[in-house]
């Protein structure tokens, strides 16, 4: 009997261990198949001269968003454009993104692109790509340590904040709304895009006079959305007109829990609903005339990067920061002009196609 | 005269007293800041009835948010009151497979690799029993290690504490995977007036009630929790019994995370139940029950997991910042243990005894 339960347990060992490893073991295989490629084909690119090798790693694959800036690097740096990308997925591990990097100085490609996991720890690293005579460039997160990096392409939150001011004030304007009373549902808090959205809007808020009447953290999921939307209906019933939500699954909560308590929002309705992010789900609740407006998030760097290698390879110098340029959605009835320190901007109208497009 | 007194008397020695009282407190803090601020002092209790666009007339008010958000947390409980005390330790995997459950049902339920829709794949009865296995699998999975090969629990369930979340990242393919559809969003929405989850959870409650007590499967549980070498000499299958608190318990998790995926219609691997075991195991213990196993008090328990939502929806309703709010909840419960706590316990009873002692004197 005993025996006969060790091996049930065995078997079921094993089969957990099987599927649990799935994850781990898939990723590393592909990973090493990379790695084998690469140096078959940097060999071939050394001896052509006209593919530009590239590595890239990326943080992992933890959200549409995340898939969309992948899948954006792998797309522009396709061997038809002429270039050819090692791309590992370090699966959100910092010490195999270090392994990485050092792995692509080792098969000597001509430009390593990183989206750093962690914001520190990187001047070694970066010091032995130097070093080596190879060009850096960082995408999305930030390095605070080392500046031994060519070029950074990524989004300025702030400015996604301050846009979504702007706008406010003069869709408000259009409309005759001359009191604003704003909740906002914010990101996790401390993370870069939840204290440039906030910094960004609260400028533009404190500049009006608006009243703010709350900021709670809703984690950037659609439960903490809800649960905080519910808890704001009650706390501040009838007291607010506009929702700020800094990313669309807060959005999504939002509406549920102003649903449940009878509050009419969107374009046709008694609050002006703001997110951020305008995913495809975003946009599509934009067109359905539930969020009023949506401030991008921009995850394709990748046509931004190539950019700059193409001005490197021309021998030209570049700016250390670049920000990417994003678009600010909204229906017709919802468009008006705004500008950013005196920037003008121009909205872009959802569409299907232009939904279709979106990430 | 003496008749009230032995009613006294039965009232303190009730072992609910202690848990109602100290959700009740947590409550009144919400009477004495109303009052502060100007406002009536009952408007967290007031419950009145909403007219919406999408879900007709609904009741509403914060006391049915406690009722509604606190449903996972009771459902839960009511698994973890059971493995406690069969098995005297605790199953810290249910959060994860709260996650997997969910996982799988909105996996079949959008076809594999599909991300967003809003029409099934298959009948919505299909995708729920899926969860309800899947649930049930990974309870007897725990179950098999603890009662058959005397794995410590917590050991046992770590397993599926750390594996469960990332088996439903798989099933779901690494994405958030939406179902769009307002016959899944229902177990998450409202049946007439009254949230569903509020619902189901009187089902569980019920249906486990009656059978804990119409049956000897409470006694059983508990004398196997008391001393199981005892009970299997009295000719009782200690190992069955325990392999079935901890199917129980998967199974209750299962229904948990279908409901909390049902309220955001999607599977969000990374969030549902997300620290959810502490909340079910910190629910028993505030119900006064013992983590040691043994003799368990399911009404306790259940008091236990409303509690906690009490204490975040009264946070909530404070505008205590959603960051700090931790702390606040660490100190509230730091008191109710503290005041159930055996040696604070024989301490006031003995004060009682000794005022008693010079009346009785006098």
């Amino acid at each position: 009997m005993k025996k006969k339960l060790l091996g049930i347990f065995l078997a079921a060992t094993m089969a957990v261990g099987m599927l649990a490893g799935c994850g781990g073991a898939a990723s590393d295989s592909s990973d090493s198949s990379d790695t084998a490629s690469t140096t078959e084909d940097s060999g071939d690119s050394g001896a052509s001269g006209d593919t530009i090798s590239i590595g890239f790693a990326q943080v992992g694959h933890e959200s549409d968003w995340r898939t969309a800036s992948t899948k954006s690097c792998q797309d522009v740096f396709s061997e038809a454009n002429g270039y050819d990308l090692s791309f590992v997925d370090c699966d959100n591990d910092s010490a195999a993104q270090l392994e990485a990097v050092r792995s692509f100085i080792e098969q000597d490609v001509d430009y390593i692109i990183i989206d750093p996991i962690v914001s520190t720890g990187w001047d070694t690293v970066l010091t032995e790509c130097e070093d080596a005579g190879i060009p850096v460039i960082v995408i999305d997160r930030t390095i605070e340590d080392s500046d031994k990096y060519t070029a950074w392409v990524g989004s300025n939150f702030k400015t996604e904040g301050l846009a979504a001011g702007e706008w406010l004030k003069a869709y408000a304007e259009s409309k005759g709304i001359s009191e604003i009373n704003y909740l906002t549902i914010a990101g996790s808090t401390g993370a870069s895009a939840q204290i440039g959205r906030s910094e960004g809007f609260d400028e533009i808020a404190e500049a009006n006079g608006w009243n703010k009447l709350d900021e709670q953290d809703g984690d950037f999921t659609e439960d903490g959305g809800q649960s905080i939307m519910e808890s704001y209906c009650k706390s501040y019933e009838g007291k607010f007109n506009v929702v700020v939500c800094q990313n669309d699954n807060e959005a999504f909560g939002a509406m549920t829990a102003m649903d449940n308590a009878g509050i009419t929002y969107g374009l046709d309705g008694d609050v002006i609903l703001i997110s951020f992010d305008a995913c495809t789900a975003g946009l599509e609740q934009v067109k359905a005339r539930k969020i009023t407006a949506d401030f991008e998030c921009n995850p394709l760097a990748a046509p931004f990067v190539e950019e700059v290698i193409k001005k490197l390879e021309a021998g030209e110098s570049v700016e250390k920061e670049i920000f990417m340029e994003e678009h600010w959605y909204a229906l017709t009835d919802a468009i008006v002009d705004f500008s950013i320190d005196g920037e003008a901007q121009t909205m872009t109208e959802v569409t299907d196609d232009v939904i279709d497009a979106q990430y | 005269m003496n008749k009230n007194k032995t009613l006294w008397q039965k009232i303190k020695a009730w072992p609910l007293l202690l848990p109602i009282v100290c959700l009740l407190l947590v409550m009144a803090v919400n009477i004495i800041y109303d009052a502060s601020l100007g406002n009536n002092p009952f408007s967290f209790f007031k419950i009145t009835l909403q007219t919406t666009t999408s879900n007709g007339t609904i009741f509403y008010g914060r006391i049915i948010d406690i009722l509604n958000r606190g449903s996972e947390a009771a459902i839960l409980a009511l698994g973890m009151t059971l493995v406690v005390s069969s098995s005297a330790g605790t199953d810290i995997s249910v959060g994860s497979v709260m996650s997997l459950s969910a996982s799988v049902c909105c996996m079949l339920l959008a076809g594999y690799g599909v991300t967003s829709t809003s029409e099934l794949a298959v009948p919505l009865v299909v995708g729920l029993l899926g969860a309800l296995v899947v649930g049930s699998l990974c309870g007897a999975f725990n179950g098999f290690l603890v009662a058959h090969l005397k794995i410590q629990p917590m050991v046992a369930t770590l397993i599926l504490f750390t594996a469960a979340r990332a088996i439903g990242l798989l099933v779901c393919n690494d994405m958030i995977v939406y179902v769009r559809n307002d016959s899944y969003g229902f177990f998450g929405s409202f049946l007439g007036p009254i949230p569903t989850p509020i619902v189901i959870t009187a089902i569980c409650i019920a249906v486990l009630s009656i059978a804990l007590n119409k049956t000897a499967l409470g006694t059983y549980i508990q004398s196997v929790g008391i001393n199981s070498k005892a009970s299997r000499i009295a000719g009782l299958n200690s190992k069955t019994i325990i392999f079935l608190t901890y199917v129980l318990c998967g199974f209750f998790a299962a229904i948990a995370g279908i409901m909390q995926s049902s309220r955001i219609t999607s599977a969000d691997s990374n969030n549902i139940g997300l620290y959810m075991e502490l909340d079910a195991i910190l629910a028993v213990a505030l119900g006064g029950n013992s983590l040691g196993g043994g003799k368990f008090n399911l009404a306790g328990s259940i008091i236990g997991a409303y509690t906690i939502q009490a204490i975040t929806t009264t946070l909530y309703a404070l505008g205590v910042s959603t960051s700090q709010a931790p702390v606040y909840k660490a100190v509230i419960v730091i008191i109710i243990v503290a005041i159930q706590a055996p040696p604070i316990q024989a301490y006031v009873r003995k004060k009682a005894a000794a005022k008693n002692a010079v009346k009785e004197v006098a």
